[in-house]
């Protein structure tokens, strides 16, 4: 259940910026290749929120998919696991997207 | 709540096993309260202004605990102490391949081990045991070690210069992946009693690692654990992966777990 230690880690992030200010929404951007499961992020949120300045806010969870780009043939594709395999037969393939774990943006006041 | 992770404040409790067999423990977190927030708006005359407004953030999640990770890299490489993040489910036989490497290896090197565990002080009672220095964290609920948990461990540990310290991350293929500590090198140790299909069920853990060691190939022959298959599968994960079958307990191929240490 690390998406506890997630969501406490995103209150940490917002609350350096905001302060005071009450936050009436978050916006992550958490890949499908995170590691991290939105669902149990967006229970954890809850808990991790509580007696904030973030409690009560709504979560707006942006979930990119996973591309990634062959070395060997310089072609993109897409990837739905770990498994990095491009269809030339190479492995020499880096993700270039669907690894992020960013808080995007909040609304405050 | 501790905001790096996630664990109720007073739950972490880090502990020396000393020679005096006096194990005194404490807190390790920071807890930084309401930092760098900005004041009100001063002004008297009030305007209505719009609810709310956005503000950009476009920050890492785990920025604060990769900066601290990068701290303790640091300060670690100051010192000239190699660190092992090693990480694997329970009972694969991280404990027992440290008390067989700190004989073996110790000799050489000295070594030092920071334990992680929920519960216990057990592994690092062992770990004295067999005759190296030992800190224990206890994580409470939490369920892998973070780069916070590590920097108050190296302090309560006072490391050698020179050495090699490991960090035995709390039992778990899952949750430790996400989270540097600032080690140089990340070890997952397998046994061939857990199966061959552990990579592709736990790929993220299999994709943050530099070394994989198979442990209890003594017991090969009665389990169904292909190692080709095994391997394989994890170098699909991962192709750069270095890959070592060992038995801790007959000490077959461990020379070559250790030509591994030699090089670090």
């Amino acid at each position: 259940m690390h998406e506890l230690s997630i969501a406490a880690s995103v209150v940490e992030a917002v609350l350096e910026r905001t302060g005071e200010q009450q936050v009436s929404a978050v916006r992550l951007v958490v890949g499908r290749l995170s590691g991290v499961v939105p669902d149990a992020l967006s229970f954890a949120f809850e808990i991790a929120t509580t007696g904030t300045r973030l409690e009560g806010a709504a979560l707006e969870i942006d979930e990119p998919s996973g591309r990634a780009h062959c070395r060997d043939c310089r072609s993109d594709f897409a990837v739905d696991d770990l498994i990095l395999l491009c269809d030339c037969g190479s492995a020499d393939v880096e993700v270039v997207s669907g690894r992020e774990l960013q808080v995007a943006s909040v609304e405050v006041g | 709540m501790c905001a790096t992770c996630g664990c109720g404040s007073d739950e972490v409790v880090v502990t020396s096993v000393g020679t005096t067999g006096a194990t005194a423990h404490d807190h390790p977190h920071e807890h930084p309260h309401g930092v760098g927030h900005d004041h009100a708006h001063p002004h008297e005359h009030v305007r209505i202004e719009a609810r709310t407004h956005t503000i950009e953030l476009e920050t890492e999640i785990l920025a604060k605990n990769d900066e601290r990770a990068a701290h303790n890299r640091s300060w670690l490489a100051s010192k000239g102490i190699s660190a092992v993040n090693l990480m694997s489910s329970p009972g694969s036989g991280k404990t027992s391949l440290l008390e067989r490497s700190i004989a073996d290896f110790g000799p050489l090197r000295p070594i030092s081990v920071i334990e992680g565990d929920q519960e216990t002080l057990f592994d690092a009672e062992r770990i004295r045991a067999a005759g190296a220095k030992a800190v224990q964290i206890n994580t409470g609920a939490g369920c892998h070690l973070d780069a916070t948990m590590v920097r108050s461990g190296l302090d309560r540990l006072e490391p050698e210069e020179g050495g090699l310290v490991f960090l035995e991350n709390v039992g778990n293929l899952v949750c430790p992946a996400l989270f540097d500590l600032g080690e140089s090198r990340r070890v997952v140790v397998i046994s061939v009693t857990e199966g061959d299909d552990k990579p592709l069920k736990y790929p993220h853990m299999f994709s943050a690692a530099d070394l994989v060691v198979v442990n209890k190939t003594d017991l090969l022959p009665y389990v169904d654990f292909d190692m080709d298959r095994c391997e394989k599968d994890a170098r699909r994960l991962n192709p750069g992966l270095e890959w070592i079958p060992v038995s801790v307990r007959t000490g077959e191929n461990l020379e070559a777990w250790y030509s591994w240490l030699r090089a670090l």
